[in-house]
């Protein structure tokens, strides 16, 4: 065991794959030389040559409909778009040939790529460097979407999404990726897409959350905690496939359940699952299910954005008001 | 065969189409021989005519009901056959969606064509044909997707592979055209960039297109090789491809061929060419017809007569109804198609998707 920051659990992650399989590459924009703009591939370049670990053109779309042209052709790529907010140009090749060339193919190709993005508000950035777009992946058929919020679970579902045989979109907090750390194992290990994981047990409200949320989730809890208030606290881990039963069998305990979410509030993630839980648990429910979310607006910039970030008071207000309701 | 002086005497700055007979088929110079044999000059006829043959009676079927939006080829097929010829089966293709005989060649039944314009992922399955791509819809999208099928052949160290990829003249307008040929640029990827400039994106001339003077010429800015080529003169094409491919396959990097051409069918089955260009270009384009030129070089050359042209149409197209009456009988789409080919693995929520329809079929409360 080794204590890791995010960034260095994800970086151990691909340095670990890229030893162990020579069909992986990994680019994008300043991975090679300069290791990223966040450093999560710091040193791959060095230790797995540049014929793998490279510096790309500066063409969002041409990097992942390259990388689909790759993947399809033998190999798995494990691109990075730079920031959230540079995702928007590679939109046309992820919703309309990445997701979509296995069943266009009726299986004959397969799509084994990672898309990763750092993702998030709260860094003090430009304009489009704190954005939370992952509703739109969420909402596209074919793609599996992957958030860890922690060095350990971070480092074993980056491992499964690179062994997985169809596309996953893998966001990363970047708001917390030197922020929190615990020991991870030194070998490969996987964590299953698709399960969430239960932080904490409660019995009077569940608190679903994911990204950089958890950390905010978990200061709220403790805020709830001190008027003596129990909190169920759901990691997502996936937003798509999202983990029904594990949600489903929390909120039929607890009858009160809020969401927790960064990206704005309309057609978003909180939406989906307040959906779920009206339809799994809803006689069991003591309280409308309900969500805290970014506005409907674009992300200020960083001296506005005291008023968009979620405040773990915020969401201890959130909860207090469902368990009085 | 061409070369590099060839080459620079059709630099695209001067705009003058690589060409080697005119319109009547007759060599333009007395002293150029073609490399192929006269059986190999005959089977491309051949092979030109079915496609003609095959690509009219789609657009009947489609007129019939039996078929829905479908894409001519009709006045493009030398190109296809050109290329169909010189791509091995270890090259992948690419396509866009206009290259017909091309498919062909590389190994797809028309009954997988037929089956794919009736209607059903089916025909993108292709059973024989490898490393073959499925249509894309959305322009020069496919392109960069070349570049990194490229890559990885280079990667591989698969020496003695090439990537052949399609466009038509409205996607060089498209950013992933530049981004396609910049990317395969930088990497030297093998890929062969083939413009079909059919002078239409359905309905917008390729002056509002582009100020270029050609699209060859935008290949130059990336410092790739590239030629402006008379897209209806089969030798003139078959010539430049397999220049391209040598080029290609010897660590060179990429080549770009603009093939002058014109679409002399509507854009597909639901649009109406009449409204947007005039009979006189129609008719002038008529002139420069592919099957047309070609025959007339077989004839002036003395390879064949043609006094069996009719028969060898009637068994194409007793070829052609059974292959599409064999897409007919193609099992029913059934719901698991829907589902099936999302995921490795059918995730769990899509189950219970399908599940929930299943059961109201099934008449459960």
């Amino acid at each position: 065991m080794k204590v890791m920051n995010l960034v260095q659990a994800i970086n151990d992650a691909m340095d670990l794959k890229l030893a162990e399989d020579k069909s992986i590459v990994v680019y994008g924009e300043d991975v090679g030389v300069e290791g990223g703009v966040f450093r999560v591939t710091e040193g791959l370049q060095q230790k797995h040559g540049a014929e793998r670990v490279f510096d790309s053109p500066l063409a969002e779309s041409g990097i992942a409909g390259t990388a689909l042209g790759m993947a399809i052709s033998g190999m798995k790529p494990i691109i990075e778009m730079q920031f959230d907010g540079f995702v928007y140009p590679a939109m046309n090749q992820i919703l309309s040939h990445v997701s979509r060339f296995r069943n266009r193919t009726r299986g004959k190709f397969s799509v084994p790529m990672v898309i990763r993005i750092p993702y998030g508000g709260g860094i003090n950035a430009l304009e489009h460097h704190s954005e939370s777009p992952e509703a739109y992946f969420g909402h596209t058929p074919g793609l599996k979407v992957v958030i860890p919020s922690t060095p350990y679970d971070a480092k074993g579902l980056l491992i499964a999404a690179i062994e997985d045989p169809d596309p996953v979109i893998f966001m990363e907090p970047k708001r917390i990726y030197r922020a929190v750390k615990q020991e991870v194992p030194e070998e490969l290990y996987r964590i299953p897409i698709g399960k969430a994981k239960i932080l904490q047990q409660g019995d009077q409200i569940t608190l679903i959350a994911y990204g950089a949320m958890i950390r905010e989730a978990q200061r709220a809890i403790a805020i709830a905690k001190q008027k003596g208030y129990s909190v169920e606290l759901i990691d997502l881990r996936s937003i798509w496939p999202i983990d029904r039963e594990t949600i489903a069998q929390s909120v039929r305990k607890t009858g009160r359940a809020l969401v927790v979410t960064e990206a704005p509030q309309s057609y978003g993630p909180a939406a989906e699952l307040i959906s779920i839980i009206n339809e799994e648990a809803f006689l069991s429910l003591e309280a409308p299910p309900s969500r805290l979310t970014g506005f409907d607006t674009v992300i200020p910039l960083p001296l506005g954005e005291k008023h968009y970030n979620l405040s773990p008071e915020r969401i201890a207000a959130g909860i207090e008001r469902l368990i009085k309701y | 065969m061409l070369d590099q002086n060839t080459l620079d005497k059709y630099n695209p700055i001067k705009n003058k189409a690589y060409q080697l007979i005119d319109d009547e088929g007759i060599p333009l110079s007395k002293t150029w021989q073609p490399e192929l044999s006269d059986k190999q000059i005959l089977k491309a006829y051949e092979d030109l005519l079915f496609e003609r043959t095959a690509d009219l009676m789609a657009v009947s079927y489609q007129r019939q009901g039996r078929m829905f939006t479908y894409p001519p080829n009709l006045g493009q097929e030398a190109i296809h056959i050109a290329a169909g010829m010189i791509t091995r089966e270890q090259d992948w293709l690419v396509p866009a969606f206009r290259e017909l005989g091309a498919w062909l060649a590389k190994g797809v039944s028309l009954q997988e064509i037929f089956l794919y314009f009736k209607g059903n992922e089916d025909g993108s399955r292709f059973q024989k044909a490898n490393r073959m791509l499925p249509v894309s819809v959305p322009i020069a999208s496919q392109l960069v997707h070349a570049s990194g099928i490229g890559y990885a052949m280079k990667y591989q160290g698969e020496k003695d592979t090439a990537v052949f990829a399609y466009v038509g003249d409205g996607g060089t307008s498209e950013g992933d055209f530049h981004e396609a040929l910049n990317f395969a640029a930088v990497w030297d990827a093998p890929v062969i960039f083939i413009v079909q400039n059919n002078q239409f994106a359905i309905s917008v001339p390729l002056k509002m297109q582009t100020r270029s003077i050609n699209i060859a010429v935008k290949g130059i800015a990336y410092n790739i090789p590239s030629l402006l080529v008379d897209g209806n003169d089969f030798f003139a094409m078959h010539d430049a491809l397999a220049y391209a491919r040598k080029h290609a396959v010897s660590g060179k990097g990429p080549f770009l061929i603009e093939a002058r051409t014109f679409r002399s069918g509507a854009h597909t089955t639901s649009d109406d060419p009449t409204k947007y260009r005039s009979k006189e270009e129609e008719e002038a384009w008529a002139q420069k017809d592919p099957l047309k030129r070609l025959k007339g070089y077989i004839l002036h050359a003395g390879i064949a007569s043609f006094d069996q042209e009719e028969e060898l149409i009637a068994q194409f197209k007793k070829q052609i109804d059974q292959e599409f009456e064999a897409a007919e009988k193609h099992p029913e789409y059934k719901l698991d198609d829907v589902f099936a080919y999302m995921y490795a693995e059918l995730p769990d929520e899509l189950k219970r998707q399908k599940n929930a329809y299943e059961n109201f079929l099934g008449g459960v409360k």
